[in-house]
């Protein structure tokens, strides 16, 4: 590896590092504030709404099959099924659909 | 006493789907680096020391383009400025024994999947936990990264391309159940979403890179529920 290449994966990783670890470590007391606590409540569904909606749709090979898997994930859950189940029936029911359309179609 | 805070074990457990889900995205990052002229080890390396999908692919077109440094550095710092955020969220349910060198440590691992997990857990976050949580996802992240750089293509891309929502319907088993019981929690994922929607198809906002977006999106919609739908003092301990 040359010394440029270190350079760009030393600032990527130190800087990536650094965002991570400093919110983690400065924070050492409890939040007191309403708002704040509220906020800090909210942002994990906040990140997971964003970041699923609408890349769910393009995490397979076409829309349709997607659309499949995303169904499927949402009736799981719907039944309180845990992590695994659902992560397994979206990748099930997005293959199912593929073959179906591979082959059937 | 001991038996009642999360373990290694249902850590590792916790970690299993996640690492699933790595597998697939790093696989792909595997071979985009190499195409991009990267040699594999390098490739393996930046998974290992970074441990992220959006600022690695970012990393990776700055590279291949000779950008500068302090672009790397801007770039690295605003795709990747939600863990921030959820670093600052998961720093206030940490069990007593997460001492300064264990925050060091885990907060390595902090990704949006392992954040989502940890602070979706009914109980306070203990490091023990964090590392069974983080190991499985960096191993994954690592190798699959190592076998797309070396082998181009393994799997049959039908299979490969329905790993790819493995991810997601992990993310939607974490926030469906609550948002069925709790309005605010309903209320502040269908803001996020819809403006993740517009900020990805409305062509006036087709610079806001995907990182940037789930900043704006978080901000917004969790503001918005802490305002509309303050939680209950019982409910808010």
């Amino acid at each position: 590896m040359t010394v440029q290449l270190l350079a760009y994966i030393g600032v990527m990783a130190g800087v990536t590092y650094l965002v991570r670890m400093l919110p983690f470590v400065i924070f050492r007391k409890k939040i007191k504030s309403r708002f704040v606590k509220d906020f800090l409540y909210y942002v994990p569904y906040a990140v997971l709404g964003a970041m699923t909606i609408p890349a769910v749709l393009y995490s397979t090979g076409s829309i349709i099959s997607a659309a499949a898997g995303l169904l499927a994930a949402v009736l799981l859950a719907f039944k309180d099924k845990g992590l695994l189940a659902v992560a397994a029936a979206a990748c099930i029911a997005a293959f199912a659909v593929e073959m179906i359309m591979k082959y059937c179609i | 006493m001991q038996s009642d805070k999360l373990g290694f074990k249902e850590g590792l457990t916790d970690g299993i789907p996640i690492g699933l889900g790595y597998l697939s995205v790093s696989f792909s990052f595997g071979i985009a680096a190499v195409s991009q002229g990267l040699p594999w080890l390098t490739a393996t390396i930046i998974s290992m020391t970074n441990l992220t999908s959006a600022g690695q692919v970012a990393g990776l077109s700055i590279i291949a383009a000779a950008g500068t440094l302090l672009e790397m550095a801007l770039a690295q710092l605003i795709i990747n400025m939600r863990y921030a955020l959820m670093s600052l969220s998961l720093s206030q349910k940490l069990d007593s024994s997460f001492t300064a060198p264990h925050r060091f440590l885990a907060a390595f691992g902090i990704t949006d999947e392992i954040f989502a997990v940890a602070s979706g857990k009914p109980k306070e976050v203990t490091p023990k936990y964090m590392y069974g949580l983080i190991l499985l996802p960096f191993l994954c992240w690592s190798a699959g990264t190592l076998l797309g750089g070396i082998a181009g293509s393994i799997l049959p891309e039908t299979l490969c391309s329905a790993l790819g929502i493995a991810i997601y319907g992990m993310f939607i088993a974490i926030f469906v159940p609550p948002a069925r019981k709790s309005m605010g929690v309903l209320v502040t994922v269908a803001i996020s979403a819809g403006m993740s929607c517009c900020l990805r198809y409305i062509p006036l906002f087709s610079h806001v890179s995907s990182g940037f977006s789930i900043i704006i999106c978080t901000l917004a919609a969790a503001a918005a529920g802490a305002t509309f739908f303050p939680r209950k003092e019982a409910d808010a301990q």
